[in-house]
């Protein structure tokens, strides 16, 4: 047993990523999978405890990283990992009431949520602090849970990318994109058309765009900024209509399937590349204009900084990554579709690891999405006609399929067994980055609270599946 | 650099006319499917087309379409498009569950206006300043976004006297996303309860009227009208901005005259 997780930590501390630790009932047994990613690809440590096993040494005291995978595990499945430092309730729904236990004399909770003001996806933070600090936060992510892994094992492999559609539904394209990878894997399907591969970037790309706006919304209302606000409002609702147009849903469903996409765009290459072109030059000269902005940026700079080093150990993922200097961009180390064709640019260089250096590294991506967005739609208008689509059947199998969406990248591990899903683990960028949230409170104050969580930019839904 | 005022007037009125004037985002928007013909059918087949059982006989003979269980997968239009079909339009919200099934099985135009004319002589009262509280009960978080959305210039329903509250006791509409997770019943319920009277509840999306692909969940009731009475079911995976807004207007018996229609009158006369 330890063995399995020397090999992990000796992996990490090699340079892989620990991307994830996932179980698998197998008969009577309880199957425990780590994921490690490196440049290239994502491997599998697996073992296989004792039939009737009620608990393990746990992994988290030895690789920090594990904390919520083993607190999803016991939720989950009812194994105990022992030594774990707080066993509560992760994924589960459990207690409504406000704990009464507070770090230190002087604290009071404040439960902020789940239902919040203005609308957002509800989550529970309990706020500890004396008045104006926040010296210590938890987060309660269950009250969302809708049992999403369950139901996929009621799906056709096939039928299963529905369903990863809605897991995270800001992050639709990048799902499909990350369940169909899995199954293409698993099939042994040949690589995708050259158009269908592009239009795919296209739809990914344009979600990125969609995402990283919605974040400069959100940080420009909490600012208070409200011409910002509703420029970056018109900006983003002008993008959802393109892709409303392009395949019919506003968040890009229905066009990422197994083996390929179901569509070609429902609007020309050319015209695609003129709206492009205008949303650029708008959404460029109005980003310039925030980030020259100085009551604004007076509230990002040194608000919510996570660490160099601990974004590194942790492996955090997607911009929250990027900003404290961790790049790992499965674009760029683990591409795929049309992105080892095209070119991906300049990457983010930042390192402040504060909200303002989240909101930078954003922008870079917009600059990036808006490079690789006119390469595909070049490419797309000049590719020759053919299938969109290769025969992708899936059988029996295992494989993991990722994607990078907006907010980081985007795991799934799927087990099929005759055409049926009989596991499927989507592990979003979500689930791996939140956790962070409670190390990034030094020295800032309740008022800073929006800044900080509009800056990590997670969505709820992808949490507690 | 321009300073924000200007830049903020740059692209002129970019606010819909909609609902005094007309939108063609609006009108031309792909809504639920509908049945475009009665052609030669096998039942089984047909049932088998939808991933969550939105399909299914019509008493009398023929087929039915549940919109409030459709999640716009297009499966059966391009399977079967002698049968089913796209519909035109954001006006999908419906006063009642089973009027979201077409063609319509149940409703009688009396019982429907009954119903419109209850609601309206409860939210009489709230026509000139309505405040929304919103509560996510487990949706995919697409549905925050398109309501959120109605904040944005485009959409601006404070020119309509529409605003978002943090506080239910200040609310006059709930609006309810997601499949109805266990987690969130109670806050729910809770939130439904501080509200004060007249209160009317819009379950936004296809999540919230059936559960969607996550209707069978053991994590789920099946939609949020397990947990709290709904006025307006509003389907669509998920619904866009304007069917929203069109559904908040619906509630409140404010549509102009001409575009009270709900749904299915809407459909009617159009292919």
């Amino acid at each position: 047993m330890t063995g399995l997780w020397d090999q992990v930590v000796d992996m990490v501390a090699a340079g892989r990523r620990f991307a994830g630790l996932m179980g698998t009932q197998c008969g009577d047994a309880l199957q425990l999978s780590a994921h490690l990613a490196s440049a290239g690809e994502i491997s599998t440590c697996e073992l296989l405890l004792p039939p009737g096993a009620t608990s393990y040494p746990a992994l988290t005291p030895l690789l920090g990283s594990a904390f919520w995978y083993e607190r999803e595990l016991h939720d989950l499945f009812g194994i105990v990992p022992d030594g774990h430092p707080r066993l509560e309730p992760l994924i589960l729904p459990g207690e409504h009431s406000v704990p009464r236990h507070v770090l230190a004399p002087g604290l009071f909770t404040i439960s902020h949520g789940p239902v919040r003001s203005g609308v957002t996806e509800s989550i529970e933070y309990l706020i500890q602090t004396p008045g104006e600090d926040i010296p210590h936060l938890n987060v309660r992510v269950f009250y969302k849970h809708r049992g999403i892994e369950k139901r996929f094992e009621d799906l056709a492999a096939a039928d299963g990318v529905l369903l990863a559609e809605r897991v995270e539904g800001v992050a639709s394209v990048a799902h499909a994109l990350a369940y169909s990878h899995a199954a293409e894997r698993i099939a042994g399907a040949a690589e995708v058309p050259w158009r269908a591969a592009l239009i795919r970037v296209l739809h990914a790309e344009l979600e990125r765009l969609v995402a990283h706006l919605d974040v400069a919304v959100r940080l420009c209302d909490a600012a208070g900024l409200a011409a910002a606000t509703a420029r970056f409002g018109v900006h983003k609702e002008r993008l959802m209509r393109l892709v409303g147009q392009m395949c019919g849903s506003r968040f890009g469903r229905g066009v990422v399937v197994p083996g390929g996409v179901s569509a070609m765009p429902m609007v020309g290459a050319a015209d695609v590349l003129t709206e492009l072109g205008r949303m650029e030059r708008a959404i460029t000269a109005d980003a310039k204009a925030a980030m020259g902005t100085a009551s604004f940026l007076d509230r990002l700079r040194n608000t919510g900084p996570l660490r160099p080093e601990r974004a590194a150990e942790h492996g955090a993922l997607g911009p929250v990554g990027k900003a404290s200097g961790y790049r790992d961009d499965a674009r760029a180390t683990r591409p795929y579709d049309a992105y080892p064709a095209l070119g991906l640019g300049e990457p983010p260089e930042h390192q402040a690891g504060d909200a303002l250096a989240r909101l930078r590294v954003r922008w870079d991506e917009v600059r990036q999405s808006f490079h690789l967005l006119r390469q595909a739609a070049d490419e797309l208008a000049d590719a020759a006609d053919g299938p969109l689509r290769v025969s992708c059947a899936v059988e029996s199998g295992r494989a993991v399929g990722w994607a990078e969406a907006a907010h980081g990248e985007v795991l799934y591990d799927l087990c099929a067994q005759a055409g049926q899903i009989t596991r499927c683990r989507p592990r979003s960028a979500s689930f791996h980055n939140l956790v962070l949230f409670h190390e990034v409170f030094a020295g800032d104050i309740l008022t800073d609270f929006p800044f900080i969580e509009a800056s990590f930019g997670l969505p709820v839904a992808g949490v507690a599946l | 650099m321009i300073p924000w005022v200007l830049r903020g007037l740059r692209d002129g009125v970019v606010t819909t006319s909609w609902p005094a004037g007309s939108d063609p985002y609006f009108d031309d928007w792909r809504g639920p499917v509908t049945i475009v013909g009665q052609g030669p059918q096998d039942h089984a087949d047909l049932a088998a087309i939808c991933p969550t059982g939105a399909i299914a006989d019509r008493p009398g003979g023929g087929v039915a379409v549940d919109r409030g269980r459709c999640i716009l997968c297009a499966r059966c239009v391009r399977e079967r498009p002698d049968l089913f079909g796209w519909s035109r339009g954001a006006a999908t919200a419906d006063l009642t569950r089973a009027g979201l099934v077409v063609p319509e099985i149940t409703e009688t135009s009396d019982s429907l206006a009954a119903v419109r004319a209850a609601l309206a002589a409860r939210t009489r009262a709230l026509r000139r300043s309505v405040h929304v509280r919103h509560v996510d009960c487990g949706s995919d978080g697409s549905d925050e976004q398109e309501i959120a959305a109605l904040l944005n210039p485009v959409y601006d329903i404070a020119r309509l006297g529409m605003f978002f509250t943090a506080s239910p006791r200040h609310a006059d509409v709930l609006l309810a996303t997601g499949a109805g997770a266990h987690g969130m019943a109670e806050p729910l319920r809770r939130t439904y309860d501080g509200m004060p009277e007249p209160k009317i509840v819009i379950a936004v999306g296809t999540d919230a009227v059936s559960g969607g692909l996550l209707a069978g969940s053991y994590a789920t009731s099946g939609g949020i009208g397990a947990v709290v009475p709904v006025d307006l079911w509003v389907p669509g995976s998920p619904p866009p901005p304007f069917a929203i807004l069109h559904a908040l207007l619906a509630a409140l018996g404010k549509l102009p005259a001409g575009r009270e229609a709900a749904g299915r009158e809407a459909e009617s006369g159009r292919p």
